[in-house]
């Protein structure tokens, strides 16, 4: 078998109703219709899902590893932003 | 009308009539699956293992549904894969050789909108058990034919060489389409006992749909042959016995093996 010269999409299932589309992996296809059915294919044959989303790879802006530092080092400190920082006050109800 | 006032067909008739079926979809899941490892990507070798699993699926219930009918505790096992080729009531189309990939596609477009009038029919039929499995067998079908004839449009509306290779192979295959249509007493029984839809109509709604895809395809549908096949009856063309011969080699040599 040889790798078509088809471009990349990224496949997007939604597990159930109500959940959110999660990322489940990638596939070779020519456009978009024909990525929804090798979507179904090869990632829904086990019930997997009831939606899908697909999207051209080169469609999407990723971070750069590089920029890991700049990016998410400065959250790693700033504990305060976890909910679980703070005590709740007995008083305060409905929280 | 009611189904109780019609008469009731002969057992040999309704065994017949669903054991055509069941061949058709056992022998045709079987073609499908001889592209597994060989489609020409990994995304379109998942695509036709689908549709030959669908097929077989639907081959096991009718298979046994003919087990039953028959009442010489044959099991869907060995009605598949202890016939001879005379015994087997598929029809001629789907025995042809898949060739390319387009041409397999082909054979999928005609026998899948075929199913599809078909099933539509037989879900709302007289016979209870049919019905059932035409209603599951549907769902299938609406899928085969939306990928066999969105790969024909783009593969007919493509290069020269695909629409070429496409052509080519509706220009032989058309031959076998007259069978799908064909009438025998099997049929007038099925018909009368309100079960088989009349095949008049079912291809009017078949050609339409074909008609639909090849126009878009830019393909042209070949003149009808004159030929009547008879794969239904039990006469094939000789590339049954050599499938067959594979398909079934391993319950021959070692009968009641399992996995």
């Amino acid at each position: 078998m040889t790798a078509p010269d088809w471009p990349l999409f990224e496949v997007f299932i939604r597990a159930r109703s109500g959940l959110e589309h999660k990322h489940a992996g990638s596939l070779h296809a020519v456009d978009a219709r024909m990525a929804l059915e090798h979507a179904r294919d090869v990632y829904t044959r086990r019930l997997e899902g009831v939606s899908i989303w697909v999207v051209r790879s080169s469609e999407i802006a990723a971070s750069d590893p590089l920029d890991a530092d700049a990016f998410f080092e400065p959250a790693r400190d700033k504990i305060y932003r976890h909910p679980t920082f703070y005590a709740i006050p007995e008083e305060v109800k409905n929280l | 009308m009611s189904a109780s006032l019609l008469p009731a067909p002969s057992a040999d008739a309704r065994l017949r009539y669903v054991l055509r079926l069941a061949d058709t979809s056992l022998i045709l899941g079987q073609r499908l699956a001889e592209w597994v490892g060989h489609a020409p990507a990994l995304e379109e070798d998942l695509g036709l293992a689908n549709i030959a699993l669908d097929l077989i699926g639907q081959a096991r219930l009718l298979l046994s549904y003919a087990g039953e009918l028959e009442g010489r505790g044959r099991s869907e096992d060995d009605l598949a894969f202890l016939r001879d080729a005379p015994q087997f009531l598929n029809l001629t189309l789907v025995e042809q050789p898949n060739g390319d990939f387009g041409r397999t596609l082909v054979r999928q477009l005609l026998v899948s909108a075929w199913q599809l009038e078909l099933f539509e029919a037989l879900q709302g039929c007289a016979d209870a058990r049919l019905a059932e499995i035409a209603a599951k067998a549907l769902k299938e079908t609406r899928y085969h034919l939306r990928y066999s004839a969105s790969w024909i449009v783009r593969l007919g509306d493509g290069t020269a060489e695909s629409h070429a290779r496409v052509q080519n192979a509706l220009d032989e295959l058309w031959q076998f389409t007259g069978e799908l249509f064909a009438e025998d007493e099997v049929d007038a029984a099925m018909l009368a006992a309100g079960i088989a839809p009349s095949a008049a109509p079912l291809k009017a709604s078949w050609l339409a749909r074909i008609d639909a895809v090849l126009a878009e395809a830019t393909l042209i549908r070949p003149a009808d042959s004159v030929f009547p096949w008879h794969g239904r009856g039990g006469v094939h063309t000789e590339h049954l016995g050599y499938m067959l011969a594979e398909m079934q080699f391993l319950q021959r040599a070692y009968p009641g093996a399992q996995w």
